[in-house]
């Protein structure tokens, strides 16, 4: 049942995120909210890995006949993370690039295009 | 803990992880919505230690509450400060 | 195109989406169905077969190690491009600006400020050390780590200002510290060679087993965390760098 729950909050928080980036009006803005955006792919990684009555697999204090959560789904949440944080320092950078050529963080009115 | 308290306790997250995802779409300052997402990344967390993910709560606390918001900081104050100057050199023409 | 058209384009699409997404989770088989094999023979074997307690950090490192090559190689090349896009450009001259904190830099810090920055820094360097040490026995491993000992240089930042900051962290050796990591890796990898097996085959002797696994078991493992904690404490440094540099003033201004 939990399961559904967080494919649910997952929809939420990949929706919810969209909206802010489609309607935003300032360009840092809308790179937090494509951080709630990517938030919505750990949700759904974290409900797939799970088991019900399960704990962490880390066997310092879990002897090995108990149930645990899955590994490798927890492996590729680690490589999402630092991708994430390597996504947003380089849209920051790009941000403040944008700032210092047009002197506008209106996504609405940065035409990059002009002559 | 058995089991069920654990699956209220997701569940509780799981609700919190939504409401805040909107509190911080729905923040229109950026340096008002830093500190949400912030928090937002804390409680990401919390919803990675109870679905038993320690590694991944421990990069994600390091990570979306020390490093995300550091660098949005110092790119907002840049954007600020060029405003400054940009303001300054219209007003002296 | 206008604000409300946006809105009710976005509805239309969002409403046609969560449609699809309900219809496509119904068809799934469910949470036991998703199950994949990996999960309980990866588990079962690491103790054993890599002398690794920590099932994460074999994964990342020893079982799919090759993928970790890839992820560190797109934090290595992000800096870089971050970088490149937040350089100064030295065609002006003027004078220098303070820091990217200025103008709430003009206030000092207070006393109690410096006081608890400059007394947590040294736990946090032992810390973050601790934390990319044992990466293969509890919950860890190089990101964390190397991630919570860039977090030292900040502390000084905060209680003193950039040119402490610039003075501690000079350039050219955070620059090669970097290099080293990211190369390092790689060249770890090529170790398998010698021994004819495949890139990034754990061929070094694993160390102790069963009951007391320390630091030294798991082979290859505690190196690769040695070289990507260098990597990513060096990038997120150089990357802090280049977000405060200081920023030559046209002439002309105030």
């Amino acid at each position: 049942m939990i399961f559904y729950v967080a494919c649910a909050v997952a929809a939420w928080l990949f929706l919810v995120g969209v909206y802010g980036i489609a309607t935003s009006d300032n360009l840092v803005h809308l790179v937090l909210c494509l951080v709630v955006v990517q938030a919505s792919t750990y949700v759904l990684l974290s409900a797939v890995g799970y088991r019900h009555g399960g704990v962490a697999p880390v066997f310092a204090d879990v002897t090995q006949t108990q149930t645990t959560v899955d590994s490798v789904v927890q492996a590729l949440m680690l490589t999402d993370i630092v991708v994430e944080a390597t996504v947003v320092a380089l849209l920051l950078a790009i941000t403040v690039q944008i700032k210092k050529r047009t002197g506008i963080v209106d996504p609405n009115n940065v035409n990059l295009l002009r002559g | 803990m058995n089991d069920a308290a654990i699956t209220v306790l997701q569940v509780m997250t799981l609700v919190l992880v939504a409401a805040t995802g909107a509190a911080v779409v729905f923040t229109r300052q950026p340096a008002h919505q830093m500190v949400g997402v912030s928090f937002f990344g804390l409680i990401l967390a919390l919803m990675f230690l109870l679905f038993q993910a320690a590694d991944v709560a421990l990069s994600q606390i390091v990570i979306g509450a020390v490093a995300l918001p550091l660098m949005v900081m110092l790119a907002l104050g840049k954007i600020r400060r060029q405003s400054i100057e940009q303001h300054k050199k219209e007003h002296s023409e | 195109m206008k604000f409300p058209l946006r809105q009710l384009l976005f509805f239309a699409g969002a409403i046609g989406m969560a449609i699809l997404y309900a219809l496509a989770f119904a068809h799934l088989p469910g949470p036991e169905g998703l199950r994949s094999m990996y999960r309980d023979v990866i588990n079962l074997q690491t103790v054993e077969q890599r002398h690794i307690t920590d099932a994460i950090t074999a994964v990342n490192f020893d079982y799919r190690g090759f993928d970790t090559l890839g992820e560190e190689f797109i934090l290595f090349v992000s800096v870089m491009g971050a970088l490149v896009l937040l350089r100064e450009e030295k065609d002006q001259g003027g004078e220098k600006v303070p820091d990217a904190a200025w103008p709430a830099r003009s206030v000092p810090p207070g006393d109690a400020l410096r006081v608890w920055t400059l007394w947590m820094t040294g736990p946090v360097v032992l810390f973050g050390i601790y934390i990319v040490v044992h990466g293969q026995l509890t919950p860890g491993g190089g990101f964390q780590g190397g991630v919570i000992l860039a977090t030292a240089p900040l502390l000084i930042y905060i209680a003193e200002n950039l040119e402490v900051f610039k003075r501690i962290t000079s350039h050219e050796w955070i620059e090669i510290a970097e290099a080293i990591g990211a190369g390092g890796y790689a060249l770890i990898g090529l170790i398998a060679f010698f021994y004819s097996k495949p890139f990034l085959t754990n061929v070094i002797p694993l160390g102790p087993g069963g009951t007391n696994i320390n630091v030294l078991s798991g082979g290859m493992v505690p190196l690769i965390d040695l070289t990507v904690g260098l990597e990513v404490a060096a990038g997120f440094v150089v990357l802090l760098y280049a977000f405060l540099q200081e920023m030559l003033v046209k002439q002309g201004d105030q």
